[in-house]
């Protein structure tokens, strides 16, 4: 089989023209496809960039929460009914909230304030300059170090600063795994200090984060908060309610889906089309072989090799162009937010074995449909 | 009693069915022996290809059996008739059907990989053949490039190359001039004609009927004469 498929490759290759247009028709749609999921890949990552970078494996908050951002305030009471369940280790609370910085310019500036438990600072960054334990000192923040830092003037230690009339001092820079969503700059301190600076309603805990005393007892855990009217979610399922909530309530899922679609169409017409057309070119040429004494299947498994050396080739080049143009890209926009995940190469790669399946079954009918019979008529 | 090469019996094809059947062979009984060059002429639409296709595996016969060296090809399996042409049968078509994208060598080599023989192997084998039929020369240009002349003695390298017991060459010299048609056919004679060969040419070129060892000549599907002998079975 290694010959007949040399010669099903040579007569691919050989023909440049329509060789280039069929891996042209396939690397666009790849290209376009891996684009388009990557894109929602990575703001989904940022989107979920708090879940994240706090690293707790269970979240309890409202039934109402839809994304990390779009918190609704606990009271104290549920943090103590918690703490009291059985299989519980510990709970802590957890605030988010946004805050208003005014820079020395006079110009204020949204940042992302981040409230960790005052005695455990369980959820807090790694600091790379400073000390977290200076978190405790008067008006200490501790500043993310992300493609946001320098929309507060890349503040170093000492700087001091004004937030929500209240004055403030980066006492550590850190970093975390991802930056948010919304562009905004993020500041990390205590619990006690974050809701005494940023304004809010009677209750104030956004989040409790639990660390079950073991796995088995989180379906106890959550049956218990259920009771109480909230809801538990481990890390994985919170993220993925962001994602689905971005997917499904704000229009970007069916735009990808769109888009995706589209992708998809446009390969699937242009390799399909030119692919049949090269066949039918080669249509006596295939029917000669059958003549000589080619079996059906060695003719089928010669369409099937090229059509799989074009949608692989094709593939590659696609993925290639976009990792490419992704790299480029963050060059020049460092929070430029696209990821190519493994989901989206898989997803793409799907979509090219259709191409390549629809397009080799078209060739493999016309192929199969000749007789040796027409070549001599012919 | 040696055995025929190739023995058509009654063999018959139509086309369609009820009012609209064409009879395109009506039960043709032949003979061909080895070492044999045997003509099939005669007017368009006279059966001389349909028939050519029967016998050569590549068209079931409506009617009538046909025999290669004993075996009744038509009785074997498509899997088996393919093998028996790949094995038996070698075929130059009017048009060469040459692959265009492939070197002079690797068109030749193209029965020689259908069998399987690994790709050095097959190509320094057409080397062999291109030798034959002195293009050795042009190996490793495409066919594109050779002359309408060179390109059917390709053609020929690639049918002798599986060394068939049949070979059959449909209007050899049909897009050749008299004098390259008449160079090829008696090459074809010549040097590939053998004692466990037989050729079959359909033509309707009457300056190359002087290679012919017979010429048998049809007409409305029928056989209604031959030249240069007498037909073995009628």
């Amino acid at each position: 089989m290694f010959g007949i498929l040399k010669i099903a490759y040579k007569l691919l290759v050989n023909d440049k023209g329509k060789f280039a247009a069929l891996l042209m028709g396939i690397t666009f749609s790849v290209f376009l496809m891996i684009q388009m999921t990557s894109m929602f890949a990575g703001m989904m990552k940022k989107a979920s960039a708090t879940v994240m970078n706090t690293g707790a494996k269970v979240w309890v908050m409202d039934p109402g929460v839809t994304t990390v951002a779009s918190s609704i305030p606990m009271p104290d009471s549920v943090l103590d009914a918690v703490r009291s369940m059985h299989g519980v280790k510990y709970a802590v609370p957890f605030f988010s909230g946004a805050g208003l910085v005014r820079l020395k310019s006079g110009a204020y500036q949204g940042v992302t304030v981040i409230g960790v438990d005052d005695t455990s600072l369980f959820g807090r960054p790694e600091v790379v300059e400073g000390k977290i334990e200076d978190i405790y000192a008067e008006n200490g923040f501790v500043v993310v170090k992300d493609e946001e830092f320098s929309k507060l003037d890349s503040p170093g230690l000492g700087t001091e600063f004004e937030i929500n009339d209240n004055r403030g001092t980066i006492v550590g820079i850190a970093r975390v795994p991802a930056s948010g969503l919304f562009g905004m700059p993020t500041l990390y301190t205590t619990y006690s200090r974050a809701i005494q600076y940023i304004p809010s309603m009677r209750y104030t805990i956004s989040y409790i984060l639990v660390e079950p005393a073991d796995p088995k007892s989180l379906p106890h855990i959550k049956e218990e908060v259920r009771r109480l009217g909230y809801q538990t979610l481990t890390e994985d399922e919170f993220v993925d309610r962001i994602s689905d909530w971005y997917m499904y309530h704000t229009g970007m899922g069916t735009n990808l889906l769109l888009m995706t679609a589209i992708s998809f169409i446009v390969g699937l017409s242009i390799s399909g089309q030119t692919f049949y057309t090269f066949t039918l070119e080669n249509l006596d040429k295939f029917g000669a072989l059958k003549a000589i004494g080619a079996k059906g299947r060695q003719l089928v498994g010669m369409i099937l090799f090229q059509a799989g050396v074009t949608a692989f080739a094709g593939y590659g080049l696609g993925v290639g162009l976009c990792a490419a143009l992704i790299a480029l890209a963050k060059l020049k926009i460092p929070d430029y937010a696209s990821i190519v995940t493994f989901g989206n190469l898989g997803l793409a790669l799907g979509m090219v074995i259709v191409i390549a399946a629809f397009s080799s079954y078209l060739a493999v009918r016309r192929v199969l449909q000749i007789e040796p019979f027409d070549i001599f008529r012919s | 009693m040696t055995t025929a090469a190739i023995k058509a019996i009654g063999v018959s094809k139509w086309f369609g069915e009820g009012e609209t059947r064409t009879i395109a062979v009506n039960e043709v009984s032949l003979e061909a022996r080895y070492n044999e060059m045997l003509y099939i002429v005669g007017p368009s639409g006279s059966g001389k290809t349909t028939l050519l296709s029967m016998i050569s595996g590549v068209l079931r016969p409506s009617a009538g059996t046909v025999e290669i060296a004993g075996t009744d090809i038509w009785a074997l399996s498509e899997n088996q008739i393919a093998d028996f042409r790949l094995h038996t049968v070698g075929f130059v078509f009017q048009d060469f059907h040459l692959f265009p994208r492939l070197t002079t060598v690797e068109n030749v080599a193209v029965p020689l990989i259908l069998r399987k023989h690994r790709w050095a192997a097959a190509i320094e084998e057409a080397r062999h053949y291109l030798g034959v039929v002195g293009l050795e020369k042009r190996a490793d240009l495409p066919p594109g490039k050779l002359s309408g002349g060179e390109q059917q003695r390709v053609a020929i390298a690639r049918a002798i190359a599986g060394k068939p017991d049949i070979l059959i060459l449909d209007e050899p010299t049909a897009s050749l001039d008299g004098d390259t048609g008449r160079k090829i056919v008696e090459f074809v004679k010549t040097e590939v004609l053998g004692d466990h060969r037989c050729i079959l040419i359909v033509t309707h070129d009457s300056r190359i009927y002087g290679y012919a060892d017979r010429i048998v000549k049809m007409e409305d599907g029928h056989i209604v004469g031959i030249e240069k002998g007498a037909l073995d079975a009628a």
